[in-house]
């Protein structure tokens, strides 16, 4: 059980490091908390890398606010790193942390309930002056209150101990004020026994050009290694087991939810052999898939586009063109975006549409996390405007969905849309590379054969129309968003033939079952409870499941990647069990769904609160349906 | 010059007629300019010596947005403004395709203000052809933000309340590398300005007053009827002094920082102080004086107001390689697993 062991439950010591104990843990969840501009998101991502390459697995959630550079010390502006660190596969970032590095205290107070008992709490005690202690709320000194008894509290003058280092160094005090967050890094380097060598190169690297700051960057953190080694408050350092099953050999990266979406876009395009085109536009939280792209301008075509809507039109004509046209976003720009997927659907060209959910309704919580967009995914377009609809499970799962849109796009000559959702876009996890071979073909056939063209001509087998693009000779043609004549694509206004229309492109979303592979259970073979999730929650999900599992308790889960067309399974796997749990990160848009195709009655686990569920909460619910 | 251009010019095309680029026979309503424009914009195609196949129209919706269903090129009818935004996906995926936006003054200025924009700022090879007929036509006659202050319409009974906006003016501001301005009437010049249009390297827009028979008829009568035409509007040709009124006895002159129409005297058109028509003026300044003539006692200018080179939006040539496509799926920060669980750092 990866979550929840920590340093006082069934933890063993296993040897010394720095003359101090060191005690043997399966896994730990870190996370590290202070002011937007603390530098929070840069030691988190160190400290994930230098796991990375001492083999251990990951998964990490950053947490940051709306406001860029929320005024200092208050609660608004504290940013978080959260990490899960351990031997064997993780599956989330973590409920509660074993370790809390706070740099100040808004950072504990906001974070403080999350902590797990007996937990350590790691303060920068030089932050702990009355004007910050106003600021976040607090009338006296938290550090001396009694709340905090339970915890193993370290304070460390993390300012001063970075000024003592940097003694005689010819940076301004602000300046090394700044390096205070890689002392921070170094203690929790050495309460991990982390190797300091990835960091130091990492150092060496980003600050070359600027060599003062650089020395002084790599003396607090070698200043913090020595302090925590020789500090008597720090008693014992972890040490991570490895776990007994090995993964398959290959190259492995750290990947975010967005970085993996891009890559599937890329890998996408280069396996049907055509150029991927991306109009995009910056929101919250999507804009890494397009930042990810533009950096791969031999990959990708990026159109950053004046609004959202010029994007997805953008993206419309280059699939015109021939592309694998793709567009990404978030709820208010999925919005604006209705009217141009249903010009899409229309024409039937194909289109990846990602949407990585945010809380909404409108502007909402921009940086929180929801799976609010489901049933706008489904119905959110006038008229009767049927579209595919994936939802990707967990950050690296972005890339096989992403992929598998493309592929459907293409295959059926329909835009597809992605769920993602913030959740998953920031987070980020341990990823096996793919390597190109092994990833299923897109076959891509334009039409080049004038004779007896028809341009909305089916295929049999998927009712998709031809790809005729512009430049080739002899299949001139006019597409638009007038209903239109099957085969000849001729504008027409009669009655019966827009009813054939419209069952004809309802039909071809349906054929896409055709392609889904039957439901995967996990957990008990016999349980009277199935958990169903979609998206994000999988990982929490399965956690729950696996926990309970190993008590005894007998319930099982399957996940939804489909929620247009539904796998041809669901039916039937949901009526085998005496009971159905539906957690979802809105008020029960699935739960809807399913009451509204197969008239089964399920039990609801609905959480908005612009974060994803705790294990706990699904475990609890299980309980109580027991 | 992008590869538009070298590749029309390396292609071996048939000789076409009118009839090989229509697709039906238009449906607009009898009289309507929308017709006239057509046939020049088909005359301009079929004369270019480019394929037929090459060409992609993409309008968006109104009157003149139907024209892409009556020409047999490849074609989009797409949606309400945004014509620019798929014309800019169809450019960037095949830059060798010829893109024409046919748009008009409610579809392109006000629901698509926001793309014209941008598709004029960045400059794509893209050629626009705005259809202003100071109304909304398919709607059935309600006010455009080109009607001019005061007009009665359906929407506007008691006449409009809004200030018009000048389609060229809006253009220029917005950075337009090419801009003229073309009645439905003269057939010569609307097919020599779209032909100019075509062979512009940048984006080019063309501004074609129509006559809405319909609901807005005779609007434009002042600047098109030939009693009155000599003395309401000016034509604009390169290198030539700025002479109009039905003795040519007119010149426009700046004086001060306006422009003011004096009596042609003794010195003939030889005065120097007339000005001398440069659509290649760097200084968008002048063609933006002569977009917004025609109050006070100024004609208003036909032809092309503004032709320069800048800078054409473009994507650089891709250059990928199986080793490239290693390291983007791999990122910065890899490492190797080995079948005995060993790890090792691919740091680059």
């Amino acid at each position: 059980m990866q979550q929840s062991v920590s340093t006082n439950t069934g933890a063993k010591e296993t040897g010394t490091s720095s003359g101090k104990k060191s005690v043997g843990i399966e896994s730990s969840v870190i996370r590290f908390a202070g002011d937007s501009g603390d530098g929070m998101q840069i030691v988190g991502d160190q400290f994930t890398n230098t796991s990375a390459v001492s083999g251990y697995f990951f998964a990490t959630l950053p947490d940051f606010p709306s406001e860029i550079r929320a005024p200092a010390g208050t609660v608004f502006g504290v940013s978080g790193f959260q990490v899960c660190v351990g031997g064997r596969e993780i599956y989330t970032p973590g409920d509660q942390y074993d370790v809390l590095l706070a740099m100040n205290p808004a950072a504990l107070k906001v974070n403080l309930a999350n902590v797990k008992d007996k937990g350590i709490i790691l303060v920068n005690e030089d932050a702990f002056i009355p004007k910050n202690i106003q600021k976040a709320g607090y009338t006296d000194n938290p550090l001396n209150a009694p709340e905090l008894e339970s915890f193993h509290l370290i304070r460390v003058p993390m300012s001063k101990m970075a000024q003592q280092a940097l003694k005689g160094s010819s940076l301004s005090p602000r300046e090394v004020e700044r390096c205070k967050n890689f002392f921070a890094l170094g203690l929790i380097y050495w309460l991990y026994n982390h190797n300091p060598d990835y960091t130091k190169k990492w150092i060496e690297k980003k600050f070359k050009s600027r060599p003062a700051i650089m020395e002084a960057n790599l003396t607090v953190f070698g200043a913090g290694l020595e302090y925590a080694a020789s500090n008597e408050s720090f008693t014992h350092s972890f040490a991570i087991k490895r776990g007994a099953r090995e993964l398959k050999a290959g190259v492995y990266r750290n990947v975010s939810g967005n970085q993996a979406a891009a890559l599937g876009l890329i890998a996408a395009a280069q396996k049907a052999g055509i150029n991927l085109y991306l109009g995009s536009y910056p929101i919250t939280p999507a804009t890494d898939i397009m930042q990810e792209l533009s950096k791969h301008r031999d990959y990708a075509t990026v159109f950053q586009a004046e609004d959202e809507i010029a994007a997805i039109g953008a993206a419309l004509g280059a699939s015109f063109a021939g592309c694998l046209a793709a567009t990404t976003t978030s709820g208010p720009g999925f919005s604006l975006k209705a009217e141009f997927m249903n010009l899409a659907l229309m024409v039937e060209l194909p289109m990846v549409i990602i949407d990585v959910q945010r809380a909404g309704p409108s502007t909402g919580l921009p940086t929180k996390t929801e799976q609010s967009d489901m049933l706008q995914a489904l119905w959110g377009r006038h008229g009767e405007s049927p579209l595919p609809v994936v939802a990707s499970s967990s950050p690296k799962d972005c890339f096989d969905t992403v992929f598998e849109a493309a592929r459907l796009a293409v295959k059926y000559m329909t835009p597809v849309i992605v769920l993602s959702e913030g959740y998953l876009g920031n987070g980020a996890e341990v990823w096996r590379v793919p390597e190109m071979e092994e990833l299923p073909a897109i076959p891509v056939n334009f039409r080049t054969d004038p004779d007896n063209f028809l341009p909305y001509e089916r295929n049999p087998e998927t009712l998709a129309r031809p790809w005729a693009i512009p430049g080739t000779k002899g299949l001139e043609h006019r597409l638009g968003g007038l209903e239109k004549e099957d085969k000849t694509g001729i504008v027409s206004q009669s009655p019966k033939n827009h009813e054939k229309m419209v069952g004809l492109r309802a039909a071809k979303v349906a054929r896409i079952a055709q392609d889904i592979p039957p439901m995967e259970i996990f957990g008990s073979p016999d349980a009277d409870i199935l958990v169903l999730g979609w998206g994000g929650t999988e990982g929490a999900i399965k956690s729950a499941v696996r926990n309970l599992n190993s008590e005894g308790v007998k319930v099982a889960s399957a996940h939804l990647r489909f929620i247009n067309p539904f796998p041809a399974d669901l039916e039937s796997l949901l009526k085998k069990y005496k009971k159905v749990l539906l957690p979802e990160n809105n008020t029960g848009q699935l739960w809807y769904r399913l009451r509204a195709e197969y008239l089964i009655d399920t039990e609801r686990l609905n959480k908005v609160q612009g974060q994803p569920f705790r294990i706990d909460e699904i475990e609890a619910k299980i309980r109580s349906m027991l | 010059m992008d590869t538009q251009s070298l590749e029309n010019k390396a292609t071996e095309v048939p000789k076409y007629t009118r009839k090989d680029f229509l697709a039906t026979e238009p449906r607009w309503c009898v009289g309507c300019g929308t017709y006239a424009t057509f046939n020049a914009m088909t005359r301009v195609f079929l004369n270019s010596g480019i394929a037929r196949e090459k060409f992609a129209v993409i309008s968006g919706i109104g009157c003149s947005s139907r024209l892409p269903y009556y020409s047999n090129t490849y074609g989009f009818h797409t949606i309400h403004g945004r014509a620019p935004t798929v014309a800019a996906g169809v450019k960037g995926a095949n830059p060798d395709l010829n893109v024409w936006v046919v748009t008009g003054d409610g579809d392109g200025l006000s629901i698509g203000g926001n793309h014209f924009l941008h598709m004029m700022r960045r400059n794509p090879n893209i050629k626009v052809v705005l259809f202003n007929n100071q109304i909304y036509g398919l709607t059935k006659g309600q006010t455009s933000p080109t009607s001019p202050l005061g007009t009665k319409t359906k929407s506007a009974p008691y006449g409009s309340l809004d200030r018009p906006m000048h389609p060229l003016t809006v253009a220029l501001g917005a950075g337009a590398t090419f801009a003229a301005r073309v009645p439905d009437t003269d057939n010569e010049m609307l097919f020599e300005v779209l032909r100019a249009a075509q062979e512009h390297q940048g984006v080019a827009i063309v501004e074609v007053l129509i006559n809405c028979v319909i609901f807005n008829d005779g609007v434009f009568t002042p600047l098109t009827d030939k009693n009155s035409r000599s003395e309401t509007t000016i034509k604009l040709e390169a290198g030539k002094p700025l002479i109009f009124g039905t003795d040519n006895d007119k010149g426009i002159v700046m004086k001060s920082d306006r422009p003011e129409v004096i009596k042609i005297d003794a010195l003939g058109p030889q005065n120097p102080d007339i000005i001398v028509h440069d659509p290649g003026n760097p200084n968008a300044g002048y063609a933006f004086m002569l977009a917004e003539m025609g109050s006070e006692n100024l004609p208003v200018p036909f032809g092309i107001l503004r032709q320069v080179e800048d800078h054409v939006y473009q994507y650089p040539p891709r250059q990928p390689s199986e080793d490239k496509l290693k390291r983007v799926l791999q990122g910065a920060s890899a490492w190797v697993r080995e079948a005995d669980g060993s790890v090792q750092s691919l740091e680059r």
